[in-house]
């Protein structure tokens, strides 16, 4: 009975790392039609700001949660300055121009950083479940990833601000003859997507050795993820992250970590041959 | 011949002094020393300090007067963690720099992709990093440990301080299978059983659910052959989950690459490993080594195994070929199978004839704020795994890569 | 030897061939073809392993050899029909190539123990498969081609499949193919079945990729699961982009120029080579969107006259035209 909790808390968490890594991407793909490449790398930006933040002495808790989203948000801003805005309509080529960043990025963090795996402690203390102990901050990663949610949601569907953006993404000249500058709310999403990254990477960095090549590790299942999800940003993540951080996890406690990782690829693969344009392009069309 | 200690500090201490001669200044019968190792991309870790190794023990020999009275180049090349580069640049050091013989390699998958190469271009090879032992092939030296040299002291010990049944955690490839054996076998022997066996691959960077499976378990202590920095996340969310208070650990791979230093003391503390190698080890020719590293390159901070074995492979070598008076490959090779010995950093280490790996102590090590403190030296080990299937007196012609059955 | 004042070897120019080979293959049908493949280091992959284990078990090349080549094909054609039966397009296409090529990696990467057996040969995980006999004579199989001579061999069959692709190209079934590019809908109504033009082209890429793995098993003489990574995959895409897409030369140019930059700058350590790859593909994409060889035809046709203007008109014509669809296309969405 201990174990199926112990399996059922796993399996939040495996959702949750997910939606957390995929958030970014998401609001990025979601919004603008924009795909991220360089997103994986963001993340590591991300932690390693909360690492290099932590060391000098800031709280832990605002190094990872407040200082590794702005950093990366602003790097963001000057990414979109400088290459995304020329390119966007042109799906192919931001994938391409964010692919080659990715791996500007990964060279640059290498002579920054240099290639040592670094990390920081876990500030969670771990708790037991029955007969089982647990690691705290598993929890609170759950928790992380419902917050990032309920922000994302709320913006978009509440706020002035997430109104006026979804609908200069609809309808560009539309909303460019109401008199919103499109150029900058365009801007604007693509920093708040890079926020959400660096948050995940602060989130993640107290449960990974972090190196610069570490964006590989998210890159491949949030790019699975969000596409498998659609383009409504909130149903679709929930929904795919949903799908695949269950068949992993069970998969995992069944048999082994790799079995899990290809049951996650081969369910996206029979996905969508199945739903062609994710599950939002065939249910839940027009929700947020 | 064997340098013996004192001939061989006074000829080092040389090197710290010797300035910097530009590469023009050197005559042109210099002795090629092809060097070949990922300096950049996800390995550098492991690469950067073993280059460093290279370029030392160089400036040593030179000081000391070169080989047969010629001085020593080196002609490097960074491989750049991929495996494809390393068949490239190994062409290009047998066809275009005609080397006198290559230290490098890091991956096993990089020694296989040259090891053919070298051996049809006759140039001499050495392998200079732990690995899970079992080539046989009279064109290369294997100068680090083997997991039979790692486990056949760790797990008893181990064992004796905690108890009978063990969980093997391991990377999933050919070091982590082959090691996970031994382990078995070692833990058979002393009486104790395996519980499980679990291998990830090297990317697997979460342990939630392995770290369940454990606990279902309920073993006496962990064995972990896990590698490289993704899987460096098991240690930390194993502490995050409170467990290591609760279940000890041992491993012979964590701290080939410094992973101590990463891990907090609360994580790292307590953890039993098995080197030849440990800064904290107390011994003059160590001391001498970490002065000289510090003069060189200005910190010991990147000293780690690999380095250090990579630094008494090219002494292991220079010692041959003075031995053969000569770097002729044929030379230098019945030199060193006549049991050419040095005392390095770590120790004595002295050829095995019959492997051609060599015969060195081993220490068991205790991480304890963030340092590899010895606990217990066991002298001149065996390389018993690789002895078992590989005898190269006898059949000189071998070139198999032996997995070893248990 | 004459191109040693560059630096190279017979040894380097023999994997920038086969990098143009790999190059071409993805050129041939993203360019071509209009189907963008995220993974097609995946053929490229099961080329190299298809030669090793067969040539293992055989232990002759020749027919492991056309195995690498045929094997491929037919994987590409199976699953590349699974994708355009069902109508699988743009970025979902290319996600669904890349979940592909990241199971045979995975897959592949898990395979050290000793119960992955195929045949005689051992999987071998992550080392990879080592030590398979490798190409020689059909007449004499004790003088292997190896070194000048299968630099010699690879640069023949670059060249033939070049022209055959260019053949085919001109073909009946190349015009139809480059219709369906330009307008699936109008093909289709026109009578053409597209779902199975463009299986055939996948197909026929993923044969020219596994010829190219196949070289590189003889060439490195060790297959490991690296060939199926992420990395190599990026790597092709690379090269087309770089050289240009929308012909068949500029793969080619592409891949021999970042395979012989990066050989250059793995001789030096000043500055960190990912970041350079990176800054390339960045610079490629935003100042040369159409690739380095249009460029150089358009200059070049300028200065020599006019005959070849229709050509490079409507090689200029295309990305242009594409770049318009796509807009189209994401707005539908």
């Amino acid at each position: 009975m201990d174990y199926a909790a112990v399996v059922i808390v796993e399996v939040f968490y495996g959702i949750s790392v997910l939606v957390l890594i995929s958030a970014g991407l998401a609001v990025v793909f979601g919004m603008m039609r924009v795909i991220n490449l360089a997103h994986g790398e963001f993340i590591t930006l991300g932690g390693y700001a909360a690492i290099t933040a932590h060391s000098l002495g800031v709280p832990i808790f605002i190094s990872t949660l407040i200082v590794a989203p702005i950093v990366v948000a602003i790097f963001g801003l000057v990414v979109e300055r400088l290459i995304v805005r020329f390119l966007y309509g042109r799906l192919i080529n931001t994938m391409l121009a964010t692919w080659g960043l990715s791996l500007l990025m990964i060279g640059g963090m290498t002579m920054i950083f240099g290639n040592t795996t670094t990390g920081i402690p876990t500030p969670i203390s771990g708790f037991t479940l029955g007969r089982y102990q647990m690691s705290g901050y598993n929890l609170f990663v759950i928790f992380m990833a419902i917050v990032t949610v309920i922000i994302i949601y709320g913006v978009l569907k509440t706020t002035r601000a997430g109104l006026i953006a979804r609908g200069a993404m609809q309808n560009p000249e539309m909303a460019n003859a109401f008199g919103y500058n499109t150029s900058r709310i365009y801007m604007l999403t693509f920093t708040a997507g890079a926020a959400l990254s660096g948050l995940a990477g602060g989130v993640m960095a107290p449960l990974v050795g972090l190196n610069p090549a570490s964006g590989a590790n998210y890159i491949a299942k949030a790019f699975i993820t969000v596409i498998s999800g659609g383009t409504s940003v909130v149903s679709g993540l929930l929904s795919s992250a949903t799908l695949f951080g269950s068949v992993s996890q069970i998969v995992t406690f069944i048999s082994t970590s790799v079995v899990g990782e290809i049951a996650l690829l081969i369910a996206a693969v029979i996905l969508l041959r199945l739903l062609p344009t994710g599950i939002t392009g065939r249910f839940l069309k027009g929700r947020v | 011949m064997k340098i013996d200690r004192r001939k061989f500090v006074a000829g080092t201490a040389a090197a710290g002094t010797m300035a910097f001669l530009p590469k023009m200044a050197i005559a042109g019968e210099t002795i090629k020393v092809g060097s070949i190792l990922d300096t950049s991309g996800i390995f550098d870790l492991y690469g950067k300090p073993m280059d460093k190794a290279v370029t030392l023990a160089i400036e040593e020999l030179n000081a000391a007067g070169g080989i047969a009275g010629r001085k020593l180049e080196k002609v490097a090349y960074d491989t750049q963690s991929n495996m494809a580069l390393y068949t490239q640049f190994a062409q290009k050091l047998t066809r275009q720099d005609k080397v006198d013989v290559v230290h490098g390699g890091i991956l096993s998958a990089s020694r296989e992709a040259i090891r053919p190469t070298l051996r049809k271009s006759k140039t001499l090879y050495f392998y200079n990093v732990q690995y899970e032992g079992g080539v046989c092939d009279r064109n290369i030296f294997c100068t680090g440990v083997t997991p039979a040299q790692q486990a056949e002291v760790l797990v008893p010990y181990a064992m004796e301080k905690w108890g009978k049944k063990i969980y093997i955690l391991a990377a999933d490839y050919n070091y982590g299978q082959i090691t996970a054996k031994w382990i078995e076998h070692y833990a058979g022997k002393a009486g104790g059983s395996v519980v499980k066996t679990d291998f990830f691959p090297l990317d697997v960077a979460d342990f939630g659910s392995t770290i369940a499976k454990i606990q279902e378990a309920a073993p006496d202590m962990i064995m972990s052959a896990l590698v490289g920095g993704a899987h460096l996340s098991f240690y930390r969310q194993w502490a995050a989950a409170g467990m290591n208070k609760k279940i000890p650990m041992a491993s012979t791979t964590l701290g080939a690459g410094n992973e101590q230093v990463v891990l907090t003391k609360e994580e790292g503390d307590g953890i039993l490993l098995a080197y030849s190698f440990s800064k904290e080890l107390d011994r003059p020719e160590n001391k001498v080594f970490l002065d000289k590293w510090q003069k060189r390159f200005g910190s010991t901070d990147d000293i780690h195994e690999l380095a250090v074995a990579t630094y008494q492979g090219m002494h292991l070598w220079g010692a041959g070929a003075n031995k053969a008076g000569s770097v002729e490959r044929d030379k230098v090779v019945e030199a060193l199978e006549s049991g050419v010995s040095i005392i390095g950093p770590s120790g004595k280490i002295t050829v095995d004839p019959k492997t051609h790996h060599v015969v060195t102590d081993v220490h068991i090590v205790e991480v304890g704020d963030q340092k590899m403190n010895v606990v217990k030296s066991y002298d001149q080990r065996q390389p018993v795994d690789t002895q078992a299937v590989c005898d190269l007196s006898a059949n000189p012609g071998d070139t198999t890569q032996y997995e070893i059955k248990i | 030897m004459a191109l040693l004042p560059l630096g190279v070897d017979t040894f380097t120019l023999t994997v920038l061939c086969i990098y143009a080979l790999l190059g071409l293959s993805l050129g041939f049908i993203w360019g071509f073809g209009g189907i963008l493949c995220f993974g097609q280091a995946a053929f490229f992959g099961l080329g190299a392993y298809a030669y090793a284990i067969a040539a293992i078990n055989f232990g002759t090349p020749w027919a492991p050899f056309f195995i690498a080549i045929i094997f491929p094909a037919l994987i590409a054609a199976v699953f590349g029909g699974m994708l355009f039966f069902g109508r699988l397009n743009d970025v979902y296409l290319a996600v669904l190539t890349l979940v592909f090529t990241l199971i045979l990696y995975k897959f592949m990467n898990v395979t050290a123990g000793e119960n992955y057996i195929i045949g005689k040969a051992r999987l071998g995980g992550y080392n990879g498969i080592p030590g398979f006999e490798t190409l020689s004579l059909p007449w004499d199989p004790s003088e292997y081609i190896y070194g000048d001579s299968l630099f010699y061999f690879s640069l023949s069959l670059l060249l033939l499949v070049f022209l055959g692709l260019r053949w085919l190209l001109k073909s009946p079934f190349g015009r139809v193919m480059i219709g369906v590019r330009e307008n699936e809908l109008r093909a289709e109504l026109m009578g053409y079945d597209v779902r199975l033009i463009k299986t055939a082209v996948f197909a026929i890429g993923g044969g020219v990729a596994g010829l190219a793995g196949c070289l590189y098993a003889n060439w490195a003489e060790i297959v490991t699961p690296n060939l199926f990574s992420l990395g190599q995959s990026a790597e092709v895409i690379i090269w087309v982009i770089v050289g240009g897409a929308g012909t068949l030369f500029g793969p080619i140019l592409g891949a021999a120029i970042m395979g012989y930059m990066k050989f250059l700058l793995g001789q030096q350590s000043l500055i960190d080579n990912t970041l350079v790859m990176g800054a390339v593909l960045v610079l490629a994409v935003l100042l040369l969107p159409r690739g380095i060889f249009p460029v150089i035809a358009d200059r070049f046709t300028r200065k020599t006259g006019r005959e070849r203007t229709t050509r490079s008109r409507s090689s200029r014509k295309r990305p242009t035209r594409k770049r318009h669809r796509r807009r189209e296309g994401s707005n539908e969405q």
